[in-house]
C-alpha cells in the first residue's frame, strides 16, 4: 500500500515535471521572440503545474525547485522587459490578469523583484503588497512554498539601513514589519498542516511538517541579517511580535522549534538583554514542548558567550542573568505540573553549568541550583527514571569538572541532598567519579570536617546501603570501587599532626561501618596513613603537644590497635598480623616498648589462634621473625620472652624443611649486627644445630618413605649461614664445622639415594666459589678463610 | 448575359464620408458576415458632418426622385429579427428630383445629434447607428449605401460611489464577510476589497469571482435573459481558517465589459454582477451574487 503511494507519487511528480518543462518550452521561445504576452501566458500556465495537491513536501520541493529556476529566468526577461521601454507597473498589473491564484502570485512576486529593483516605486510600498496578496493562498504546503520564494526573492531587497532600496525615514521598521509578517503567515500555515487530514496520518504529517520547518525558520535567519536591527527594536519590536505569534500558535512542534531557532539565530547579546522578554514566553508554551531542551541551549549558549570574553561578564550580573534563569526555571516547572523528573533536573543542571561558567565565583549560585533541584525531587523518592538518574550524575558532576577541586563541592551544602536522590548503584557511580576527580587532581582534603562531608557523600562506597542488594554486586567491580576508597585514604593529609589524627578519627569512625568485606580494603590503607603521621611524629625531638595533648603517637597506636582489632570481625589473620607487626615496628622506631610488645602479643595470638594453614604459618613466621629482628626497643626479658616463643613455633611448624629454615632463621634473632648486647654466639650455634638435626631427619624421613634422601638444599643453606656467622665474627662458628658440613654435603651429593638437584648443585657451586672469592681477596677476611681448605673435587 | 448584367447594376455608387474621418478614432466592429471593421467612433451631442459622392458609371446617367441621407438608431432584436427598431431618425434632404451625369457630392450636417446609447452588440440584441444614404427612384429599386458608426458616451465620476459590504453565511456552517471597495466601476478599472472569514465549518478548497453579464431583451412573456461568465478569477487557493482575510484585486480591463444598460428604450438591459463563489472539497458551490455599476469613464486630460 504504502509502496503504492510512493509508486504513485513519483508518476505526478514526474507527470508534473513534464508539464513544466513543456510550458518552459514554449515559454522559453516567446521570451526569444520578445513575446510578451506569450511568455505570460505560458508562464502561468507553467507554474500551474505547482498546483498540484498530490505531492508530498519533499516532492513538491523538486517540483518548485524547477519552476523556481524558470522563474530566475523570467525575471531577467522582465527586466529586458523593462530596458526596451515596458513600464514595469504596466507589467505588475498585466501579471495580474492571470486567472489562477497560485501562477499570478508567482509571477506577481517575481515582477515585484524587478519592479523593486527599478526603485520606481518604495521597496517598501512594493513588498507590502506582496505580503499581502499572498494571503490568497491558504493551502499550507502551497502557501509556504509560494511565501518561501517570496522571502528569496526579497532578501536582498529589503529596505535595510544601508541597503540601496533604503527609503525615507523609519524604513527599517517596514523591513522588519515585512519579514514578521511573513513569517507569521508562513508559522500558521506551517501549523494548521497539523490539523488537517484525518487522525490516523498524523505521524507521516509531522514528519511531512518537520521537512518543512526550515522554510518557516528561514525568515527568523533573514530577521537576524537584518543590520538596521538594533538591541533596542529587537526588544521592543522584534522579539515580542516573534514571541506573540509562537506563543498563540499553540502548536508544540512550532513552539519547539522556533524557539530553539530565536536561541540560535539572534546574538547571544541580545538574548542577554532581552533575557527576561524571551524567559517570560517559556511558561506559556504548550505541555508538551521539549522547554528543557531548548532552555537548556540557551543557557549553554549564554555560557559560553560568558566563556569567550570576560568583557562580557559585567553584563551579565548587570541584568542578573542567573536570577531571571533561575525564577524562569521555577515558573516553568510550575507551569507544567506534568513536566518529568528528568525535565526538571536537566534544567537544573543547565543553568548550574550556566552558572558554574559564568559565576564561577559564586557557589551560592551553585548551591541555589541544587537547592531548587532538592526541592523538585523531595518527595519523590529514590529517582528510577534512567535519564534522570543520568542528569543527576550530569548534575552533581558539573561542579567538580569546573572546579577540579572536591573540596569546592563539598562547600555546596546541598549537594549531599541531591545525591540522596539517587538509586544506590548510581550513587555508588557518583561516589567513584567523586573519587576520580580527587584522583585526577591530586585533590589535598586536609581537614577534618572536609573529610566528613566527603564520606557523607561517597557513603555509598563506605558501606552497605541497602541490605538486599548485597548479593547482586559483582565481585570485581566492588573490588574497584573499594580499591579506590583505599586509595582516597591514603591521599589524605594534613601537616598539621592534630588535624590529621582528627582526619583519621573521622576515617575510622566511617570505615568502621562499612562490614567485614570492605574492611580489608579499607583498614590497611588506613593504617598506613596512620604509621605515616606516626612516622613524622616520631622524626621530632619533643611531642609537640605537650604531655597531655590529644595527638601523641601512643594515641595513635591506641587507634591504631583498635582499627587492626576490627580485622577480626572478618576474619582476616594474615593482614592483621602483618598489621600489628608493621605497628609494633613503628612503635619500635618511637621506643614504646609496652606498646611494641603489646603488638606483637597480639600478632602472636593471631598466630596461634587463628593462622592454622602450614603454608601461611611459613610466611607467618618469617614475617614474625624478620620483624622481631630488627626490634631494638625490647628489655632483655620481653625480647627473652618473644625470641623463645618465636623459636618454639619455628620448631613445631608441620613440615620438616620448613622446621629447618624457621629454625636457621631464628639464629638471626640472636645476632643483631649493630647491637653488642645481641650477640649471643652460642644460642646462634644452637639454632644452626638444631637446623642441621632437623634437616637430617627430614632426609631420613625422605629416605624412609620414598627411598631417597631428597635434596641437600637444606644443607646447603645452613652451610651458608654457617659461613655468614663466620664471617660476622661469631666466636662459635668454627672452621670444622664449616668444612665438616662441606664434606657431609659432598658425600651427600656423591651418594647414590641422593636425589639430582641441580639447583642445590649450582648453589653449592657458587657457596664454593664466594669461599674461593673471600679467600683470595685479601686482608683480615681472606686470613679468616685461609683456614677453610676446599676439596678439589 | 452582359446587358442583362449590366441593366441589373445601379447606374451610380454612392460613397459615404466623414469630414474628420482621418482624423477620428476608429474602433472594431463586428459585421453581420462576422468580418470586422473599423468604423469611426462619435458620443453623444457630436455633430455628424460628411459628404456623400454619388458616381454614375462610365456613359450612365441615373435619374432619381431625390436623394436623402438618413442617421438612424435601431436596436435589432434578433427574436424579430429584420425588424429594426428606430429609436433615432435624422433625415437631410440632399437633393432635387432630377438626373445626375457626372460625379457629384453632397456635403451634409447633423449637428449635436442626441445619440443617448451606445453601440451594442449582444447575444439576443444589437443596438447600431448607421449613416444612410438613399437615391430614391421611381419604377426602379433605390440606390441605398449605409456607413455604420459606433456611438459610446462617457460618464464622469459618480459623485455617490459607495462600497459594496455584505454579510452573508450557512447558519453554523459559513459566514463571511466581504467588501468591494465601489458599488460602480469604470471599465479600465480594478476591483479592490476582501473577504473575511468569521466562521468557516466546512473545508473550502478554492474561492473564484466571477463577473457575469446578464442581457436581458424583450418585455413581459416574451422576455429573454441571456448570462454569461466573463471571468472567473480565482481569489483563494486552500481552506481558510476563521479570522482569515483574503485580498481581492481584480482588473477589469482585460474582459470585454460594456457599460450597463438599464432598460434601453424598453427594449433590453445589460446588468453586471460579481459573483463570490466558494467551493467545498465536495465540490459544492456556494455563491453571492451582487450587481455592480460599469460605467465608461470620461477621460479628463
Amino acid at each position: 500500500m504504502m509502496t503504492g503511494v510512493a509508486e504513485d507519487e513519483d508518476k505526478w511528480l514526474a507527470a508534473g515535471i513534464a508539464g513544466l518543462q513543456q510550458n518552459a518550452f514554449y515559454m522559453h521561445r516567446a521570451m526569444d521572440s520578445n513575446n510578451l504576452r506569450d511568455a505570460l501566458k505560458y508562464s502561468a500556465q507553467m507554474l500551474s503545474e505547482l498546483r498540484t495537491s498530490k505531492l508530498s513536501p519533499h516532492k513538491y520541493y523538486e517540483l518548485y525547485m524547477r519552476a523556481f529556476d524558470e522563474l530566475r529566468k523570467l525575471e531577467m526577461f522582465f527586466k529586458e522587459e523593462t530596458r526596451r521601454g515596458c513600464s514595469i507597473v504596466d507589467l505588475y498589473e498585466l501579471v495580474q490578469h492571470a486567472g489562477n491564484i497560485l501562477p499570478r502570485l508567482y509571477l506577481l512576486c517575481t515582477v515585484g523583484s524587478v519592479y523593486i529593483k527599478s526603485k520606481e516605486a518604495p521597496a517598501k510600498d512594493i513588498l507590502k503588497d506582496l505580503v499581502e496578496m499572498c494571503r490568497g493562498i491558504q493551502h499550507p504546503l502551497r502557501g509556504l512554498f509560494l511565501r518561501s520564494y517570496l522571502s528569496q526573492l526579497s532578501r536582498d531587497k529589503l529596505p535595510d539601513i544601508g541597503s540601496e532600496y533604503e527609503g525615507d525615514a523609519d524604513t527599517i521598521t517596514d523591513a522588519v514589519e515585512f519579514v514578521i509578517q511573513n513569517f507569521t503567515e508562513m508559522n500558521k500555515l506551517w501549523v494548521r498542516m497539523q490539523h488537517q487530514g484525518p487522525a490516523r496520518e498524523k505521524e507521516r504529517r509531522e514528519k511531512e511538517r518537520s521537512e518543512l520547518r526550515d522554510l518557516v525558520g528561514k525568515n527568523l535567519h533573514v530577521l537576524s541579517q537584518i543590520e538596521g536591527i538594533d538591541l533596542d527594536m529587537y526588544k521592543d519590536t522584534v522579539l515580542p511580535r516573534i514571541l506573540e505569534q509562537v506563543v498563540n500558535c499553540k502548536d508544540e512542534i512550532a513552539q519547539y522549534y522556533l524557539m530553539d531557532c530565536i536561541i540560535q539565530v539572534f546574538p547571544d547579546e541580545y538574548h542577554l538583554q532581552t533575557l527576561e522578554v524571551l524567559l517570560s514566553a517559556f511558561p506559556q508554551l504548550q505541555a508538551s514542548v521539549d522547554i528543557k531542551t531548548v532552555l537548556s541551549q540557551l543557557m549553554e549558549r549564554l555560557a559560553s558567550y560568558a566563556a569567550l570574553s570576560s568583557e562580557v561578564l559585567p553584563e551579565f550580573l548587570q541584568v542578573e542573568a542567573f536570577s531571571k534563569l533561575n525564577s524562569a526555571i521555577g515558573k516553568v516547572i510550575e507551569a507544567q505540573p506534568d513536566m518529568p523528573v528528568v525535565g526538571a533536573v536537566t534544567l537544573c543542571s543547565s543553568l548550574l553549568k550556566f552558572s558554574l561558567h559564568v559565576h564561577p565565583d559564586r557557589l551560592d549560585y551553585a548551591d541555589q541550583v541544587l537547592g531548587s533541584c532538592v526541592k523538585q525531587l523531595s518527595g519523590k523518592g529514590k529517582i528510577e527514571d534512567s535519564k534522570a538518574t543520568k542528569q543527576i550524575v550530569a548534575l552533581l558532576s558539573a561542579p567538580l569538572e569546573k572546579y577540579n577541586n572536591v573540596v569546592t563541592a563539598l562547600k555546596l551544602s546541598n549537594y549531599p541532598c541531591v545525591m540522596e536522590y539517587l538509586d544506590n548503584e548510581t550513587n555508588k557511580v557518583m561516589a567513584t567519579v567523586i573519587i576520580q576527580n580527587i584522583m585526577k587532581n591530586n585533590t589535598h582534603i586536609s581537614t577534618a570536617d572536609k573529610v566528613e562531608a566527603l564520606f557523607e557523600l561517597i557513603k555509598g562506597l563506605i558501606k552497605d546501603l541497602d541490605e538486599t542488594l548485597h548479593d547482586e554486586v559483582d565481585e570485581d567491580d566492588f573490588k574497584e570501587e573499594q580499591c579506590s576508597v583505599a586509595r582516597l585514604i591514603q591521599m589524605l593529609h594534613n601537616e598539621d599532626p592534630e588535624e590529621m589524627f582528627k582526619i583519621i578519627c573521622v576515617v575510622k569512625k566511617h570505615i568502621l561501618t562499612g562490614g567485614p568485606k570492605r574492611l580489608s580494603f579499607t583498614v590497611p590503607p588506613l593504617v598506613f596513613n596512620s604509621l605515616k603521621l606516626v612516622r613524622r611524629l616520631q622524626g621530632q625531638e619533643e611531642n609537640p603537644f605537650g604531655d597531655d595533648e590529644s595527638t601523641s603517637t601512643k594515641k595513635i597506636f591506641q587507634l591504631l590497635n583498635q582499627i587492626v582489632e576490627a580485622l577480626s570481625s572478618i576474619p582476616a589473620p594474615d593482614l592483621a598480623l602483618r598489621l600489628y607487626l608493621q605497628c609494633a615496628e613503628a612503635a619500635n622506631d618511637c621506643d614504646l616498648e609496652p606498646v611494641a610488645y603489646e603488638f606483637f602479643t597480639q600478632a602472636y595470638i593471631i598466630y596461634e589462634e587463628e593462622i592454622s594453614d602450614s603454608r601461611a604459618q611459613v610466611t607467618a613466621m618469617h614475617l614474625i621473625i624478620g620483624t622481631l629482628q630488627r626490634m631494638h626497643v625490647f628489655g632483655v626479658e620481653n625480647r627473652d620472652t618473644l625470641t623463645h616463643k618465636a623459636t618454639g613455633y619455628s620448631a613445631k611448624l608441620l613440615k620438616k624443611p620448613d622446621q629447618c629454615r624457621a629454625v636457621y632463621a631464628c639464629s638471626h634473632l640472636f645476632w643483631v649486627d649493630d647491637q653488642d648486647n645481641l650477640k649471643d654466639g652460642e644460642r646462634v650455634l644452637l639454632c644452626l644445630k638444631r637446623a642441621l638435626r632437623i634437616a637430617n631427619a627430614a632426609q631420613q624421613m625422605s629416605n624412609a618413605t620414598r627411598g631417597s634422601t631428597g635434596s641437600v638444599m637444606l644443607f646447603v643453606e645452613i652451610l651458608n649461614k654457617y659461613i655468614y656467622f663466620f664471617e660476622k665474627g661469631n666466636p662459635q662458628i668454627s672452621v670444622a664445622s664449616i668444612q665438616s658440613l662441606m664434606e657431609l654435603i659432598t658425600t651427600e651429593m656423591q651418594s647414590d639415594t641422593t636425589t639430582q638437584d641441580p639447583a642445590a648443585d649450582a648453589f653449592f657451586a657458587s657457596t664454593l666459589r664466594y669461599i674461593q672469592f673471600q679467600k683470595q681477596k685479601g686482608g683480615a677476611i681472606s686470613e679468616k678463610y685461609g683456614t677453610i681448605k676446599l676439596s678439589d673435587s | 448575359m452582359n446587358f442583362l448584367i449590366g441593366a441589373f447594376k445601379p447606374p451610380c455608387t454612392i460613397s459615404i464620408s466623414f469630414a474628420d474621418g482621418r482624423t477620428r478614432k476608429q474602433v472594431p466592429l463586428k459585421k453581420d458576415n462576422g468580418q470586422t471593421v473599423m468604423v469611426p467612433l462619435f458620443e453623444s451631442q457630436e455633430s455628424i458632418i460628411g459628404e456623400v459622392v454619388i458616381e454614375p458609371l462610365q456613359g450612365k446617367k441615373a435619374e432619381h426622385i431625390g436623394v436623402k441621407i438618413e442617421l438612424l438608431g435601431q436596436i435589432e432584436l434578433y427574436f424579430d429579427r429584420g425588424n429594426f427598431y428606430d429609436f433615432t431618425s435624422l433625415v437631410r434632404e440632399l437633393d432635387v428630383p432630377g438626373e445626375l451625369y457626372e460625379t457629384k457630392t453632397y456635403p451634409f450636417e447633423f449637428s449635436t445629434v442626441e445619440m443617448p446609447y451606445e453601440s451594442y452588440n449582444g447575444v439576443n440584441v444589437r443596438l447600431r447607428y448607421i449613416l444612410k444614404a438613399t437615391i430614391s427612384r421611381n419604377i426602379v429599386g433605390n440606390i441605398v449605401e449605409s456607413q455604420d458608426f459606433v456611438v459610446r458616451n462617457y460618464t464622469p465620476l459618480p459623485a455617490i460611489n459607495n462600497s459594496i459590504k455584505m454579510e452573508v453565511g450557512i447558519e453554523d456552517c459559513l459566514h463571511i464577510e466581504f467588501e468591494y471597495n465601489k458599488s460602480k466601476y469604470h471599465l479600465k478599472d480594478v476591483i479592490i476589497g476582501k473577504i473575511y472569514f468569521l466562521l468557516v465549518r466546512i473545508k473550502i478548497k478554492n474561492m473564484e469571482l466571477e463577473i457575469r453579464r446578464r442581457e436581458s431583451t424583450g418585455s413581459g412573456h416574451n422576455t429573454y435573459v441571456e448570462t454569461e461568465t466573463l471571468a472567473k478569477f480565482e481569489l483563494m487557493d486552500g481552506t481558510p481558517v476563521r479570522g482569515e482575510s483574503i485580498p481581492i484585486r481584480l482588473f477589469l480591463s482585460p474582459y470585454e465589459l460594456t457599460p450597463t444598460y438599464r432598460n434601453i428604450n424598453n427594449k433590453f438591459s445589460v446588468k453586471y454582477y460579481l459573483n463570490l463563489v466558494l467551493v467545498d472539497e465536495e465540490d459544492r458551490r456556494y455563491f453571492k451574487q451582487q450587481e455592480m455599476t460599469v460605467y465608461r469613464l470620461l477621460e479628463t486630460p
